[in-house]
């Protein structure tokens, strides 16, 4: 009886893996799909036309190249940002760090609708005519947060008295920090970006509610359902996670090695 | 960290607000500044104040009892099929944990549009599961599954399940093993071990988990677009309507303003009720 129940509990948690991954399955076949018509939405015959041709839609390949950019520029922001005030909470203890985790979490308990029309009623106060510039700031908002406290998560508890080891071995500030402090954060740091940039490149509501004519990736897809949806929509968004799988695999074996190295245990992505 | 000189010790004492300044600025002029402007101009103009919070709440009272009903759906389904998941990798797992764990975000990396998408061709009539159901006879010839309620409430658990399963996975994560090893050496049986020492212990991330799935979903209208009809339209939908193609800012705004002060004092609430230490 009692292994029973741990066989049935074991085999529905593989279903739920499952049922993660069907519409995964289901993004990947199509993207060999030969629609019949505009939509591809239901399954006609084999090929492998649109991963021949993934750009053969101009504006397709637009959205995507914006919201390469978009991604790169806020990730790049937002981890800068995140990452300090992630140090200053796990570092120092200071008056009004209560208010700073505050103002940290309620971004993250704010759905993203009210984000974004909030977002857009002070562009719209201030006259500012939302396009790239807004998206950005709109990206760079949501991701601060979610990098903060990501890197706060992986460095808390670390032995920072390494440094001052560091230090009265004779090593100036700045080789303390990129031979104790960087290689500390890093892996932290890493895993923050990757989340922020995978984030930004995912982003729909807020986005919508600020990009003006500008149209991401997301937006075309959503755009899509109206005019046509080709496979190359399920080309690109294949690609997409063939290069987070390879990005994701690399930065655990590296973790993996560094931690080892150090003696502590693994617990990527949580 | 102190500092030997006193030019250092006041050095160190302005270095965390130094720290935060950068982003914690941002955060003040991109999202607390943003609030106060989306309360003004809820209040302002011919139509705004009471006018349009009256609106916002007879004519969308259904929209948002609607909203929260499907977010709650959401989130207890998700519940469901996440914490044995969870409980899955922590304890069953073995060595497999980490590569288990990349399998449960590896979803995510896809656009969430095309994954809901994705979801449409599977629902879709004349699709493989409208034609199993139909088989099984759980769905009359003519039944269809796009369109109603079971797909958007779907939608939406499958969307946001990730954000159930990953704080879960981290409070089960956490618990000493010691501890259940000690409760079946007083001869507890694994259930009673189950529910008096691994379940209180994770129940943090069944706070956080909740949260996080409830709120996205409650103001999500993705799921409601393109897997519900009309009649499961979500208070998202609204609020982007209104401020998108109608443009009746006041409107939009209070109906903005009120989905966040809903959502904010149930939270208080839910937190005053669990506490709130694990939720950053």
């Amino acid at each position: 009886m009692r292994r029973f129940v741990r066989w049935a509990m074991d085999t529905y948690a593989i279903l739920v893996l499952a049922y993660l991954f069907l519409p995964i399955f289901v993004i990947v076949l199509y993207s060999f799909n030969k629609p019949a018509g505009k939509f591809n939405f239901v399954w006609k015959a084999f090929s492998f036309d649109a991963w021949r041709n993934p750009f053969a839609y101009e504006a397709l390949y637009e959205s995507m190249k914006l919201s390469l950019r978009v991604a790169a520029f806020s990730t790049l922001v937002a981890t800068v940002f995140g990452t300090l005030i992630a140090l200053a909470l796990t570092r120092y203890r200071f008056r009004g760090s209560g208010a700073v985790n505050l103002l940290l979490v309620l971004p993250l308990t704010t759905p993203e609708v009210v984000l974004g029309s909030s977002l857009l009623s002070l562009f719209l106060d201030l006259n500012v005519r939302t396009g790239f510039s807004t998206i950005v700031i709109a990206h760079i908002m949501f991701s601060v947060s979610y990098v903060a406290l990501t890197v706060r998560a992986r460095i808390r508890g670390f032995d920072w008295t390494l440094e001052e080891a560091a230090m009265d071995l004779g090593a100036p500030p700045f080789r303390v920090f990129t031979k104790v402090t960087l290689p500390i954060i890093a892996p932290g740091i890493v895993a923050a970006a990757m989340l922020a940039f995978a984030l930004s490149l995912d982003d729909f509501i807020i986005t919508l509610f600020n990009a003006g004519n500008r149209v991401t990736y997301p937006l075309y897809v959503y755009g899509a359902r109206r005019a046509a949806f080709p496979p190359q929509i399920n080309v690109l968004a294949t690609a997409i996670l063939l290069l987070s799988l390879l990005a994701l695999g690399a930065t655990v074996l590296w973790q993996q090695r560094t931690l080892r190295q150090r003696g502590m245990s693994v617990t990527p992505l949580a | 960290m102190a500092g030997t000189a006193s030019g250092g010790a006041r050095r160190n004492r302005l270095a965390p607000y130094l720290l935060v300044a950068p982003g914690i600025l941002w955060l003040l002029v991109f999202f607390v500044a943003p609030t106060i402007t989306l309360a003004q101009t809820s209040l302002t103009g011919a139509e705004g104040g009471w006018p349009a919070y009256h609106k916002a709440l007879t004519s969308y009272g259904t929209h948002f009892f609607r909203s929260f009903r499907y977010a709650l759906a959401a989130t207890l389904l998700a519940l469901a099929m996440g914490y044995p998941l969870a409980y899955f990798i922590a304890f069953r797992a073995g060595k497999l944990k980490n590569l288990l764990l990349g399998l449960v975000v590896l979803p995510f990396f896809t656009t969430f549009l095309v994954r809901t998408f994705a979801w449409k061709t599977i629902l879709n009539d004349g699709g493989p599961a409208v034609w199993l159901l139909q088989r099984l006879h759980v769905l009359d010839a003519g039944g269809r599954l796009l369109d109603t309620t079971v797909a958007v409430i779907g939608g939406l658990t499958y969307n946001f399940l990730p954000f159930m399963i990953l704080p879960i996975y981290v409070s089960l994560e956490k618990i000493d093993r010691r501890l259940v090893e000690a409760a079946e050496d007083l001869y507890s049986t694994p259930a009673a071990a189950f529910r008096k020492v691994v379940l209180p212990l994770s129940l943090p991330g069944v706070f956080a988990g909740s949260l996080l799935t409830f709120i996205p979903a409650a103001g999500d209208f993705i799921n409601a677009q393109l897997l519900g009809s009309p009649n499961q339209q979500m208070i998202g939908t609204v609020i982007q309507n209104q401020f998108l193609e109608v443009r009746d800012y006041p409107l939009a705004a209070s109906l903005s303003f009120v989905l966040m002060a809903v959502i904010t004092l149930g939270v208080l609430a839910y937190a005053r009720a669990l506490g709130t230490e694990d939720l950053a």
